[in-house]
């Protein structure tokens, strides 16, 4: 049974009601779900209405109107992350992935730039290259930015959480399309699902996010509030986890495994180093050194009443593990020992990732997540105020910005597009706005600020975008 | 020896949580019962002995009240009262008890204004055991355990008492195994902070003794025979007396976090799983002269790549188990052979 969508559109002085043509009601059949599929809230925006849909069994799909036109964006939804046991886990979800976004985007631009003396206007130059890490950087770890992320809260889901980190890659005057940023978020998520996995103790979480500051740290580029600003959140890390109990922690380290549950991206970089199996799962080791403070498995010790040792025995544990020869520092600087979250990628090893094989499994798990979720409504908000703490860069008047384009040629990147699984796309939040923002604060500031991304413009020939993509050629 | 055997398919892969695999044996129709947490649902299925009919249930959490929406399932376990079985359910909203199969939910209990033992974690409910005649004692994030007194039939399920000695989230609750003296502990109690409490059941609950925390979270706890089998973080196994809190062993078992515990009454055998692939089986027993407790090891197999968190005994006697891990979509089997 499909029913046909109807949105309501509410301005200051009338309201009118419509059928919908591009509520995305989350990729739910409606032979398959038969559920409602109604307009039921309403956020005034200035002259704009954010129309939320649903709720269909897997959320709710969000799309903004203007009075004066229809705008084409919209956004899904859903609400997994409901289940955090540990309301800590944002901080260490985002700046991990960021850590991870700053590497990759890194590595793409040191591959293409050429020293600033020799570049044409429209070439990528070493000192481009700075301005957009450190614009990132700043943006991550703008106080408000972090003020919001640091509140105890439940964890988006994946799709909502691309929305942030596509506003913050855009915090520069570097472009990303939506193939390649779909790319970046696969490696992001799939690396850091990596090091959550093989963290030793639950505990070592934090050093793999210091690991990811400390290199984050080096890509600063003379701006020493940028620095100040890491240094801060480094500290807030150390206030804020410094005292946590082993099982907190580990509740941490559940709620990111069920962020990351049944994502099977395989990743080039990761299946060449042997630790990706070609099914998408991780190799667990059996060898190496233990987590600290665990002993090397395979001793049975007894005790008498008065808890004298009596007799200690071996058995065969199967493994071949070592004892670690320190633990790693939890203090602003020091050695984190362990080498999770420190920066893989290199100019010669370029990345690459291969949905095919994460289809079977999602769409099972699409299919049968099949529950009403009203409380995808209240993820919007929670979205609204994070965002609400981001920070825009607007590019300068004369320029177009810079194109970052994470294949090797701009067919392959359409190609890349066309042939991903639907279930793997992500709706994008494209906003527009007009005046008077104040109706709903919250939202109109992420309005205000997706206002500057107008993506699909064409780039004009010869830009620098277009010659970073000659370049890539070369990859 | 034990032998793998063909797996089970689930229908959705289990999640990382601890004790996440519950084993229902019904001898009566030769069938075992199985149940994993997948996130919001419960994998179920049923297979008869010979592995040859499989049957499977999607069980989504049903919440209390309307408009609650679906959320995180903790844990989901049969418990076995002499006079009946349920499956229970835990989860962020509360506790849910079901008919052993599944398909009538006969309790309902929320956690709505419960505080959790740390401003920074979720309220929840985590750790089920059935002890005495007729209690079910399920654990809380505040580190409260409820007691519930369930009557032979219908659904007056009540909350009889509180158990408030923790000061962590509870991780697990262990009832006593077999049949044990009038007045001995019958169930042990374990905390985020590794901290275990000893208890006898009855009308009012008596705290037997308690063995303080430790820098280790205890993931999984097991009594059988008044003897405390428990699983830390550490990859430690202790074993205590329950009704002293005497430490009589310890094992370094495993290399990683353990997941999950079992004890199977008849042999005292016991079963250990971790987050570094292996699964151990164990022997449990006292010395005939001194009476002392020992442990031997006993077997070990390794799931390659499999982060542990669930594993069981299929029968009493210990003479098959099952384990699964994390996005695994099966229930790996092995028989003694």
């Amino acid at each position: 049974m499909k029913t046909a969508p109807v949105i309501c559109c509410l301005s200051k002085h009338e309201m009118t009601i419509s059928p919908a043509l591009d509520v995305d009601n989350g990729g739910a059949n409606g032979e398959e779900t038969g559920c409602l599929n109604q307009a039921t809230s309403l956020f005034p925006i200035g002259s704009s209405v954010a129309v939320v849909t649903g709720p269909t069994r897997q959320g709710v799909a969000v799309s903004l109107r203007s009075k004066r036109r229809v705008s084409g964006g919209r956004t899904f939804l859903s609400f997994p992350g409901a289940g955090a046991m540990s309301l800590r886990t944002l901080p260490l979800l985002v700046l991990n992935l960021g850590g991870e976004m700053l590497y990759i985007v890194d590595q793409r631009l040191r591959a293409q730039s050429i020293p600033g003396d020799k570049a044409r206007q429209d070439e990528w130059t070493d000192g481009d290259r700075r301005r957009v890490m450190n614009d990132i950087i700043g943006g991550i770890f703008n106080k408000k930015f972090m003020d919001e992320l640091f509140k105890p809260q439940e964890l988006y889901s994946r799709k909502a959480l691309r929305t942030v980190f596509e506003r913050l890659v855009h915090a520069s005057i570097m472009r990303l399309n939506a193939p390649s940023m779909d790319k970046l978020y696969d490696l992001m998520t799939m690396a850091f699902k990596y090091q959550v996995l093989l963290s030793p103790r639950p505990k070592d979480l934090l050093l793999i996010t210091f690991n990811h500051l400390d290199t984050i740290k080096e890509f600063i580029y003379e701006s020493p509030k940028t620095l100040t600003q890491v240094d801060i959140t480094f500290r807030r890390l150390i206030d804020a986890y410094g005292s946590l109990s082993a099982g907190e922690f580990q509740l941490i380290r559940q709620t990111l495994l069920i962020f990351f549950q049944d994502i099977h991206i395989r990743v080039s970089i990761l299946l060449k180093d042997k630790v990706q199996n070609s099914n998408g799962h991780f190799v667990l080791p059996t060898s190496g050194p233990v987590p600290w403070g665990t002993d090397v498995p395979g001793v049975i010790r007894l005790f008498n009443s008065k808890g004298d040792e009596i007799q200690r025995t071996e058995f065969p544990q199967g493994g071949n593990y070592i004892l670690p020869y320190r633990e790693g520092s939890f203090d602003l600087h020091g050695d984190r020992v362990i080498k999770l979250g420190t920066n893989i990628y290199s100019i010669s090893r370029p990345v690459e990732t291969d949905t095919s094989g994460a289809t079977k499994n999602l769409v099972s798990r699409v299919k049968e997540n099949t529950a009403p979720n009203p409380l995808a409504k209240e993820e919007l908000n929670l979205l609204a105020r994070l965002m609400g703490g981001l920070e825009v860069k607007k590019p300068p008047g004369n320029e177009t910005g810079f194109r970052l384009n994470l294949f090797t040629t701009d067919e392959e990147e359409e190609h890349a597009a066309l042939a991903r699984p639907e279930e793997l796309t992500y709706q994008v939040i494209n906003i527009q706005a007009d005046q008077d923002q104040q109706r709903n604060e919250e939202l109109a500031r992420i309005m205000g600020e997706f206002e500057e991304e107008k993506e699909g413009e064409p780039q004009p020939p010869g830009s620098k975008g277009a010659d970073l993509l000659a370049m890539m050629d070369e990859l | 020896m034990y032998r793998k055997e063909k797996s089970i398919a689930l229908k959705e892969s289990s999640l990382a949580l601890y004790n996440n695999l519950s084993v229902l044996p019904v001898p009566g129709k030769q069938v075992t019962y199985f149940a994993s947490v997948h996130g919001t649902s419960v994998s179920m299925a049923s297979a008869s002995d010979d592995v040859l009919t499989i049957s499977h249930r999607q069980l989504m959490a049903k919440e209390g009240g309307l408009g609650l929406g679906a959320s995180l399932i903790t844990q989901a376990m049969w418990c076995s009262l002499p006079s009946r079985v349920l499956l229970v359910l835990t989860s962020r909203k509360g506790i849910q008890m079901y008919e052993s199969d599944g398909s009538v939910m006969v309790y309902w209990h929320a956690l709505e204004g419960m505080e959790s033992s740390s401003p920074g974690m979720a309220a929840f409910a985590r750790g089920i055991a059935a002890t005495g005649q007729h209690f079910i004692c399920i654990g809380t994030s505040s580190g409260a355990v409820l007691v519930f007194d369930v009557p032979s039939k219908g659904t007056n399920i009540t909350l009889s008492e509180v158990l408030k000695k923790h000061t962590s989230a509870i991780t697990d609750v262990g009832a006593e195994l077999c049949q044990q003296p009038e007045g001995a502990a019958d169930l042990v109690t374990a905390d985020d902070s590794g901290a275990l409490c000893v208890w006898c059941s009855g009308e009012k609950f008596r705290l037997v003794t308690q063995i303080p925390a430790s820098e280790y979270t205890c993931s999984s706890v097991k009594l059988w025979n008044g003897i405390i089998a428990a699983g830390y973080g550490n990859g430690q196994i202790r074993i205590y007396e329950a009704a002293s809190g005497t430490l009589h062993a310890e094992v370094s078992a495993h290399a990683r976090w353990i997941y999950a515990l079992d004890l199977a009454p008849l042999s005292g055998k016991l079963l250990s799983a971790a987050e570094d692939s292996f699964v151990q089986v164990w022997r449990l027993s006292r010395n005939p002269d001194t009476e002392a407790l020992e442990i031997e090891h006993c077997h070990g197999e390794c799931v390659t790549d499999g982060l542990l968190c669930g594993a069981r005994f299929c029968n009493p006697e210990g003479s098959a188990f099952a384990v699964t891990g994390f996005e695994l979509s099966e229930i790996i089997r092995y028989v003694q052979v």
